[in-house]
């Protein structure tokens, strides 16, 4: 590096693209990051809309609801699927444990925000702690998932679920939960390892010597639309 | 290469309290909604179908709006960002409207 060459120095958490002129006002960086998540956000539809089409095209269960029994007639109902919790095996409640991890994911979108804002006034010490708790929150989830992919394979009864056959419903019920939740699932994982190769970045002051923390505005960006699509998935996988 | 002459000092600002507070808020804005889609899962009767399918899809669009907007700071960007992002929105609904249409014509002819 010349040491005579001036250095521009953007204004904290501003870039500007190589022309100096700076789309949309916002960095090259950023731009191309809403547009993958644009285009991811299609991905995704794509997956929860097959599922409603599916959905739609098998009958649906005409009883009530203290009367339901799992069938391959018709498609079952989720909350009678995802009723159970770890450590209370036999205990009937439904969606509690999908509800803990709605919460864990919201928590850890909010963490991340707060590490964003931290970055933003060149805090480093602030972004370390809120880096570390939304990678703590992306961990959780993923183990909470592991334990809700286990009950769901293993299952209840005799058969549990795979993506030929399932005790739940038809088969095309447990191939869009392994799909659906999977993909997001994997989504989440890489959001982590994202998250974490942010943090090692503040830590060792790559982005203090940088002069900004937009790596940190950009992943959480992703980890943002990951916390959406799961509360798109909450709605239309578990609730309707 | 000396090391030291290249670190530059730092000015850490204090924290924004104001946006601090309303992340916040926007958090528990978020944890409510959840908790009123529990409340409609659990205290709706499954009979009225319609009430429940329209109530949960209308709090994810709050839900989403609220993160997106505010987490995601889209309702600060610019116009021209939000509205490139925003628009193509459309195509998504055009296909869910699309597919859910003909998923029942789909169980209609299986019946």
């Amino acid at each position: 590096m010349s040491h005579t060459s001036p250095v521009v120095v953007p204004a904290p958490g501003k870039t500007e693209w190589d022309g100096g002129v700076s789309p949309m006002n916002a960095s090259y960086g950023k731009l191309m990051m809403w547009f993958f998540l644009l285009s991811d956000a299609f991905t995704f539809s794509a997956l929860l809309i097959t599922y409603g089409l599916v959905r739609s095209s098998h009958a649906a269960y005409d009883g009530t609801v203290e009367n339901f029994v799992f069938s391959q007639a018709y498609w079952p109902i989720p909350e009678k699927v995802f009723a159970a919790i770890p450590f209370f095996h036999g205990l009937h409640a439904p969606l509690v444990f999908v509800g803990i991890m709605t919460f864990i994911l919201i928590m850890s979108s909010v963490t991340m925000v707060l590490a964003v804002e931290a970055g933003q006034r060149m805090d480093r010490r602030a972004v370390e702690k809120w880096m570390l708790w939304t990678i703590l929150g992306g961990i959780c989830f993923l183990s909470c998932q592991a334990w809700e992919w286990t009950h769901f394979i293993i299952g209840d009864g005799v058969v549990g679920a795979n993506l030929v056959r399932n005790e739940y419903g038809p088969p095309d019920f447990a191939d869009f939960f392994f799909f659906i939740t999977g993909f997001h699932g994997f989504h989440v994982f890489s959001g982590v390892l994202l998250n974490f190769l942010v943090f090692y970045n503040t830590v060792t002051g790559v982005y203090e010597r940088r002069g900004h923390y937009e790596m940190v505005e950009k992943v959480g960006l992703y980890w943002h639309f990951v916390d959406l699509v799961w509360v798109f998935v909450f709605t239309f996988f578990y609730l309707v | 290469m000396a090391h030291h002459a290249e670190e530059t000092t730092v000015t850490v600002l204090p924290p924004d309290k104001e946006r601090i507070k309303k992340l916040w808020q926007v958090a528990g804005i978020l944890g409510i909604i959840t908790l009123i889609e529990f409340a409609v899962a659990f205290l709706v009767p499954h009979e009225l179908k319609d009430v429940r399918v329209w109530t949960f899809i209308l709090m994810t669009i709050v839900k989403a709006a609220y993160i997106v907007g505010e987490f995601m700071h889209l309702r600060h960007e610019t116009k021209v960002l939000m509205w490139s992002i925003l628009v193509p929105i459309v195509f998504i609904v055009w296909m869910l409207v699309a597919f859910v249409y003909e998923g029942m014509a789909i169980g209609d002819v299986r019946l």
